[in-house]
Order: structure tokens, then C-alpha cells, then sequence
């Protein structure tokens, strides 16, 4: 058996296959697919395997915005196909290279066409106009597809306007060795058909047939029954013929390897204040009085995926790096929504944002990293947002919304035309309990009865000025609320960083030694020493320079470790914080 | 001419049937490693296997003592077992089926298209729970794998799982909520696991729940279910169906699994820290040498 040729478009399912929210099971060439179209109209074509056991995606969940596996309930993200949240772990932000294999898809003619490696554009259909169509039924066959194409070159049919007529002349336009263009005519009518072969397997194939005239009601099932018939017939037949062949073997789908990384339990990827990503900016808006909005969509191909929480990083024309969170809800995956405030003395970071970046403007942006995951396993879920605060929480409230999990998302701000994404703001319905005009004291009061009542599987999440979040933790903790269920994240440090102390640290996997001397970080010295080091915001707020600590005693001068991961001692952000012992031992 | 070549497989003790589905005296048929075989009992509870042979068919009576050309042959924890090779002397061990006050029982057997270890690492997965035994065995949103541990046992040659947890949402017929129920679990044989869970009937004992495969194929089982469990009031069929509900759930997952062999090569599958046990198993089989049932990592 010559080895399938992989470059070539076919048609693998009907548009009409893909009804809304179901999971069609397609084959080319031995090959499975998960093809599903999310809400917003894409055409997702995916190996038919859950990357995790194995199990086949089209039996997973559609939920219009991802695609659950039936197993685990691992969730993938619209178009990138990447792993947005795995339960069995809810505290954990899976690597976000955790990605199912995705082949490319166009819908023409009625018909989803892919290929493993396509070259070239999906053929044009010379006589058929896009969207004027009728595309018949798929006819599933056990022969092989050349031979299907072979006998169509012989298929006699009735031209659309004469049915009942028994006369047609049905000339061949057209032929290849998976598809047949014929021509009938009959007193006048005239219609072209068009029939792709789907190479299923070895031994199989699917029938796909566009005729170039749609018709309606009675007149097209009329039509659709015509050729049904016929083309049942032709399939009786070359299946008799096939079943006196020796069956040809199966073609075995090979597989993709997992990244190696991947085959252990995976860490967040090391990565450095890199932009990798080019984005555009689509759309700039005004989010809300002093927020301005901005949609980025990808210079070219996909956006990586991102998890509710996730922050970019965006690299200014002015230089300045700045990070925001990612508001979009699950499976919006065509493009990132950021909000930016603008900050009455900012030091040209928001300020470029709002006057100096416009519609068209091409942004360096970094992978969006999810240092601030959202479990999905609390019975009730609190999200307590202090004005801009307001993205990371959006996108999680959207997640939860999406999977009709419990939630409530407080958001206090100074009016209602402060209130950010009020369109996104609106489809959370009661959900929402906007708190507006309260000063610091009646704020506390809130927040007080807000946290009342600490039950266990409650978790809640606060994003918002330093005072607010101070306020809030310090409220929950005297409410009985567990560090472990208390998530925050603050926009910037505001601590005073002492960076006066000198001090060794010993790099227990790099078997390195080095000297920190006041007035360097720990993230400077292992970096200029060719360590890899991951970071974004660089003031100990965003999480993204956490390290493991094995010994010595951290000096904590950042705001993203929580009270009981500051007194364990085991964790560090080499980006502010530093040692009170004379030597730190880290995991690197 | 054995159609399955892997020594380690061969060598092994398979079960066939359970005691109580077999009538005495009479000829059983089934398939192991793609073998057929006939095989039988007698009134004193021994068995008899043979390699199938014309004049002894399904159903025809049978007089084991005068069956010649045996093949090894076993009655142990209420089953028939054989071996296509040289079996150890004894069948591991659960020494809780002794225990004169539990009610022991074959809870179901099952065919199944996919191959033994896949079926043994469904058994041994709790993070499915939720999904697949909804609001039996667990219950969206509790899907956490809580850590546990996991050891090979070097002198046992066995893998054990413990302080496993997990949150079933109607943990006993007695309690009213929900509640972590705990898990042990034991491979002790590449294809079968023994599961201890906490005992809704005597808080200081734990129930057993087998699962002995019989590769009928690389690629198909037939799943026998085996029970020992600590419950005085139920009466046999509920509790069966209870164990067939939960396999039922499981085998239209199962089948559709591809590759169906397990793969033993680390990349070929994403492994989570929940997975530990399983990552364990494929690691064990590999260390075996074991080819049948399994995509051996390339060398």
C-alpha cells in the first residue's frame, strides 16, 4: 500500500454535522477528529484524543466556549486546543503547553475540508457559488476511495428541475482520483454535481456531494431523496465489489510524542521578561471613566491559551513593561481584552497606554502566565474587586458562570460609570453586587459582612488597591478564614525594599555558589551567571519569580506569598525579596 | 503454538470463571491469551483446564479425573485459574478473604475492548470519580486528587497505594452528606488490583474489591469483580448491581481509549501528580519486561 498522500485537502464532515454544540467524530486517512464549532462560529479540528489517558475527545462536552473531556473533565480551550484547567488539581494552573494537536480547518462549500499537512488552498469548485450549495448527505462506504471515484465517474442522475424525467444526459466535467464533477440535463433543467471521496481508512470512504443549485422545502428533500437512492445503489455495489478484494490493512495513525517536559509533572515553563508575541491593537475603548480598553488580536496564527487569572506582560513603545490581566471568558480565544487605568501619576506606563497607543498599533506582549489560578472545586466562590481590580476577577467569574458554579462577584468602585466591561459586567446577572461611593470605613464595614460566616469549600479572591486587599485579608483572617482559601493579588508592591543586606546563595541543581551584594537582586545575579530565570512585573507582586527555598531563613519584601507561605519559609520572589540567613540554599 | 509470546504473561496465574456461575461437572469454554480453552469443576471444588479439544464441548458432562493434557489450574478467592506457562506455586495473597464474617461474592463479569493494563489503571484512578460516577463514587465541584503515596514493594514485587482520599458524595447509606472516603489500593499482579475502602459497617475494617483480568486478546478482557465487603443487610443482587452500575460506567470510557494497548513510553501520554499510581504501574510493567497488552517504550 503507497503511503496516503497528506498534503491534499478533503472534505472530512458537512457543515450541517456541526449543529450547535455537538462533537463530531471525522476519520481522513486513519486518522480520528474531534470536530466541534464553538459559539463564536469556529471550526475546531483536533485529534480525537484527550492528551491525558488517551480517551477519545469526541464523546467530551461541548459547552460552546471549550471542549471537556468525559474522563478527567479536562478542559480545552477553543481554537489553540490548550489545556485551560485539569480538576484533579484545582489549585494548580496547568502548563499552558499542555496542547492537543489541531489540524487546520476551512468551511467552503458547505463541507469542512482539513489535511494533515495541506499545501495549497481548498480546490475551488468552478460552476458552484459559495453559499447558493445544496450539500447532499455523506454516504459512508467500505471500499476504498479511488474506487468510489472510479464508479462515480459512471453515476447517472436527474437534473434538480426534472426529477420525474428518466432521459438526463450526464456528461463528466471534471475527475480526479477522489472526485468527479458531472453535469445533467433534461428538457431545459441543467445541474452540476459535484462529489469529493473522503479516504476514510484503507477500505473506506464517505461520499460528499454539492450540487450547485439549492432547493427548498418539498423540491430539496425531493432532491436529497433522489440522490440517496442512487447513490445507496452505487454504494451497494462497490461494496460487493470491495468484499471480493482482500480487505486492505488499516492505516495506524501515528501519534505525537508529548513534550519531554510534559512527561514529568510539569512546572511553569522558564521564561524572562521576553515579548514574543506581536499583537494588534483591534480595538481601543473606553471601558469605563479613566479605563481604557484594548482587544489585541495576533499578527499571525493563534494566541496561546490563557487561563482565567492570567496576566501579559505588555512592552511599551515607550520601553516601559507593564502587566495586565486578561479579562476575556473562556474559550474567547481570537483575541485578549486588557483594561488599563489610568494612573493620575504614572510614570508612562498607563499614560502611553491611553495616549499614546491607538487601533493598528503593533504591541510586543509576553505569553499570557497564570500566577493567581482559580479553583473550581469550591462549593461558593467570593470575588471581591476594588476598581481596576475588577480584570483578573472578570475573567474567573466568566469560567465559573460558564460551568454554573457558585459565585459572587462583589465589585466596589467610586460610581456606576467607574464599573469596567459593563457588557461582560451584564451577562453575570445577579451575580454581580456592585458596592459604589463607599469611603474606607463603610468599605470595611462590608467587606466584614461580605466575609461573615467562613464555611468550609468557600474560597474567596480579592484583587484591588493595597489598602482594600490589606483591609480584606486581615477581616478574613479574623473571621476564621484559612490562608490556604484566601487567593489575592495586588497590582503593585508598595513595601519600602531593603536591599541593603549582602548575602551567598547556593543553587542546589545549578551546583553554584554566588554573592548578592546590597543593592542587587537575588533574580540579577543568578541571571548574569546564564540561570534561567522566569519574570514579569520585577517588584514582587506578580509570583511569577517564586522559587523553592531548601535552607536559610528568606527575608519576604514582596506582596504575592500569603502569611502562612511567608512563616514556612519555603518559597521565595528572587525579584525583591532576600536573606536573613548568611546563606540561602534555592531549588535551581 | 501459543499465540501470545511474552514469557512473563504466560508464566502467569489467569483467572477463567467464577466457582459459582459453574455448574459442576459440566464443560465451560472460554478464551485466554487467545487460546481456547475448556475447563471444568467437580462437587468437591476442584477444577480441571485443558486446551479445547472436539470431544469435549460446552455443556457436555464431564469427569475431571479423566480428563488428560491439563493445563495448571487453580480455585482461589471464588475462581477458576489457569496458566499457559509456568505458574508461581501460590496466587498472591489477600488474607482478608478468610475472614469468616464477610460476605464474598462475584460481583460481575465483564467483557471489555481494551486491554488489561488499561483496565487496571482505570481501577486505580480516582480523579475520574466525579465524571464518569456522578454522584456515586464523587461529585463536580469536589475533584481534587488529595497527595497520597505510592510505593513498589521490593519483597512483595507488589505496587501499594495509600492514605488515598477522595469525596463520594453519599460516603455510606448511614450518613446524610458527603464525606472523604479512604482508599488503599494494591497491585500485587500486572493484571489484577485489590481495592480496601472504608466500611460503612464497622468503622475500624475496610471492604474488598477485586478486579481479576483475563486478557482474552491484547485488546480485549473479560473483567472479572470480586467482592469481600463487611454488609449483613443488603441482599446479593443489590449489591451487585451496585458494582455493575459502577463498571458499566466505566467500560464505555475504556472502549473508547486509543491507543487500547497501554503505552509505556512516558511521552506518550500527560501525566499529572494525581496519576502517580499509574505513572508507578507503567513503570513496574516496563521493569518486568512485559510486552502483551502494552506499547513498550522504545528501548
Amino acid at each position: 500500500m503507497p503511503e496516503p498522500d497528506r498534503s491534499r485537502w478533503h472534505p472530512i464532515a458537512a457543515s450541517h454535522d456541526l449543529p450547535f454544540r455537538h462533537v463530531y467524530h471525522a476519520q481522513l486517512l486513519g486518522r480520528e477528529f474531534a470536530v466541534w464549532r464553538a459559539d463564536d462560529g469556529y471550526v475546531n479540528v483536533w485529534e480525537n484524543r484527550c492528551l491525558h489517558r488517551g480517551v477519545r475527545l469526541s464523546i467530551g462536552m461541548n459547552d460552546g466556549r471549550e471542549l471537556k473531556c468525559q474522563y478527567h473533565g479536562w478542559r480545552y480551550a477553543n481554537r489553540t486546543a490548550g489545556c485551560t484547567y485539569i480538576p484533579a488539581h484545582p489549585a494548580d494552573a496547568p502548563a499552558r503547553t499542555i496542547t492537543n494537536r489541531t489540524f487546520p480547518a476551512v468551511e467552503r462549500y458547505g463541507l469542512v475540508w482539513s489535511a494533515e499537512e495541506p499545501v495549497g488552498e481548498v480546490p475551488a469548485l468552478a460552476g458552484v457559488t459559495e453559499g447558493r450549495q445544496l450539500v447532499l448527505r455523506g454516504i459512508p462506504v467500505n471500499a476504498a476511495a479511488e474506487d468510489v471515484a472510479e464508479r462515480l465517474r459512471s453515476y447517472r442522475f436527474q437534473p434538480n428541475g426534472a426529477l420525474d424525467g428518466k432521459d438526463a444526459e450526464v456528461a463528466l466535467e471534471a475527475a480526479s482520483d477522489t472526485s468527479v464533477a458531472l453535469r445533467s440535463r433534461e428538457a431545459g433543467a441543467d445541474t452540476l454535481a459535484v462529489f469529493f471521496v473522503q479516504p476514510v481508512d484503507a477500505g473506506r470512504s464517505v461520499i460528499r456531494g454539492v450540487l450547485d443549485d439549492d432547493a427548498e422545502g418539498p423540491q430539496r428533500i425531493a432532491v436529497m431523496r433522489h440522490h440517496n437512492r442512487l447513490l445507496s445503489k452505487l454504494r451497494d455495489e462497490a461494496e460487493r465489489e470491495a468484499a471480493g478484494k482482500p480487505a486492505p490493512a488499516s492505516i495506524e495513525p501515528v501519534y505525537e510524542r508529548v513534550s519531554a517536559e510534559l512527561a514529568e509533572m510539569p512546572e511553569v515553563t522558564p521564561h524572562g521578561r521576553k515579548a514574543a508575541l506581536r499583537v494588534e491593537v483591534a480595538r481601543k475603548f473606553a471601558a469605563a471613566d479613566g479605563i481604557a480598553g484594548f482587544e489585541l488580536r495576533p499578527i499571525k496564527g493563534l494566541l496561546p491559551t490563557f487561563q482565567p487569572g492570567a496576566h501579559i506582560d505588555v512592552h511599551m513603545p515607550n520601553g516601559e513593561i507593564r502587566q495586565y490581566s486578561i479579562t476575556n471568558g473562556p474559550g474567547e480565544s481570537a483575541s485578549y481584552v486588557i483594561g488599563v487605568k489610568l494612573e493620575p501619576d504614572s510614570k508612562g506606563g498607563s499614560k502611553c497606554m491611553h495616549e499614546t497607543v491607538r487601533e493598528g498599533d503593533v504591541l510586543a506582549i509576553s505569553e499570557p502566565r497564570n500566577n493567581f489560578p482559580l479553583r473550581r472545586d469550591a462549593l461558593k466562590t467570593l470575588f471581591i474587586a476594588g476598581g481596576i481590580g475588577i480584570t483578573p476577577l472578570l475573567a474567573m467569574a466568566q469560567a465559573l458562570q460558564n460551568q454554573r458554579l457558585a459565585f459572587e462577584l462583589h465589585y466596589f468602585a467610586q460610581n456606576e460609570s467607574q464599573m469596567a466591561f459593563r457588557d461582560r459586567l451584564a451577562a453575570l446577572g445577579s451575580s454581580l453586587r456592585p458596592h459604589l461611593g463607599l469611603d474606607p470605613a463603610a468599605t470595611g464595614a462590608e467587606l466584614r459582612r461580605l466575609l461573615h460566616g467562613y464555611e468550609a469549600g468557600r474560597q474567596v479572591y480579592l484583587c484591588g488597591p493595597g489598602p482594600m486587599l490589606e483591609a480584606a485579608r486581615s477581616i478574613a483572617a479574623e473571621l476564621g478564614w484559612p490562608d490556604s482559601s484566601v487567593h489575592f493579588e495586588y497590582f503593585k508592591n508598595t513595601n519600602t525594599i531593603d536591599d541593603s543586606s549582602s548575602f551567598e546563595v547556593a543553587l542546589a541543581r545549578s551546583v553554584m555558589t554566588l554573592q548578592v551584594p546590597a543593592g542587587r537582586t537575588i533574580l540579577e545575579v543568578i541571571r548574569e551567571n546564564g540561570i534561567e530565570m522566569p519574570s514579569s512585573c520585577e517588584q514582587g507582586a506578580c509570583g511569577t519569580c517564586l522559587c523553592t527555598v531548601i535552607e536559610g531563613e528568606p527575608d519576604h519584601q514582596d506582596v504575592y506569598l500569603n502569611d502562612a507561605e511567608r512563616r514556612a519559609g519555603t518559597k521565595i520572589l528572587t525579584c525583591v525579596s532576600r536573606s536573613k540567613s548568611p546563606r540561602l540554599v534555592l531549588d535551581l | 503454538m501459543t499465540k501470545c509470546t511474552d514469557r512473563v504473561v504466560l508464566d502467569l496465574w489467569h483467572p477463567l470463571q467464577a466457582i459459582a456461575e459453574m455448574p459442576a461437572g459440566r464443560v465451560h469454554e472460554t478464551v485466554l491469551l487467545e487460546e481456547r480453552l475448556g475447563f471444568a469443576r467437580d462437587e468437591a471444588g476442584n477444577a480441571a483446564v485443558w486446551r479445547a479439544r472436539p470431544d469435549l464441548r460446552a455443556d457436555d458432562a464431564v469427569d475431571i479425573a479423566a480428563v488428560n493434557d491439563r493445563l495448571p489450574a487453580k480455585v482461589a478467592y471464588g475462581y477458576v485459574w489457569s496458566s499457559l506457562g509456568n505458574p508461581p506455586a501460590d496466587i498472591f495473597p489477600i488474607p482478608e478473604f478468610a475472614e469468616p464474617d464477610r460476605r464474598r461474592l462475584n460481583a460481575a463479569t465483564m467483557g471489555v475492548n481494551v486491554s488489561a493494563p488499561r483496565a487496571i489503571e482505570n481501577f486505580l484512578d480516582m480523579g475520574h470519580f466525579p465524571y464518569v460516577h456522578t454522584d456515586i463514587l464523587g461529585a463536580e465541584p469536589h475533584t481534587e486528587v488529595k497527595e497520597y503515596d505510592v510505593e513498589v514493594s521490593a519483597d512483595r514485587d507488589e505496587i501499594l497505594a495509600t492514605r488515598c482520599r477522595f469525596f463520594q458524595p453519599m460516603a455510606s447509606t448511614v450518613s446524610t452528606g458527603g464525606a472523604d472516603v479512604e482508599y488503599v489500593y494494591r497491585v500485587p499482579h500486572p493484571f489484577c488490583s485489590v481495592l480496601y475502602k472504608s466500611s460503612p459497617a464497622d468503622e475500624k475494617r475496610m471492604d474488598v474489591i477485586a478486579i481479576f483480568i483475563q486478557p482474552v486478546d491484547q485488546e480485549h478482557i473479560r473483567a472479572h469483580m470480586m467482592l469481600c465487603v463487611l454488609d449483613f443487610d443488603n441482599e446479593d443482587k443489590i449489591i451487585k448491581r451496585f458494582q455493575q452500575t459502577i463498571f458499566g460506567q466505566d467500560k464505555p470510557i475504556l472502549e473508547n481509549q486509543f491507543p487500547k494497548r497501554l503505552p509505556l513510553d512516558p511521552r506518550a501520554e500527560t501525566p499529572i501528580r494525581a496519576d502517580k499510581s499509574a505513572i508507578a504501574y507503567r513503570r513496574w510493567l516496563s521493569q518486568k519486561g512485559l510486552t502483551y497488552g502494552v506499547i513498550p517504550a522504545a528501548a
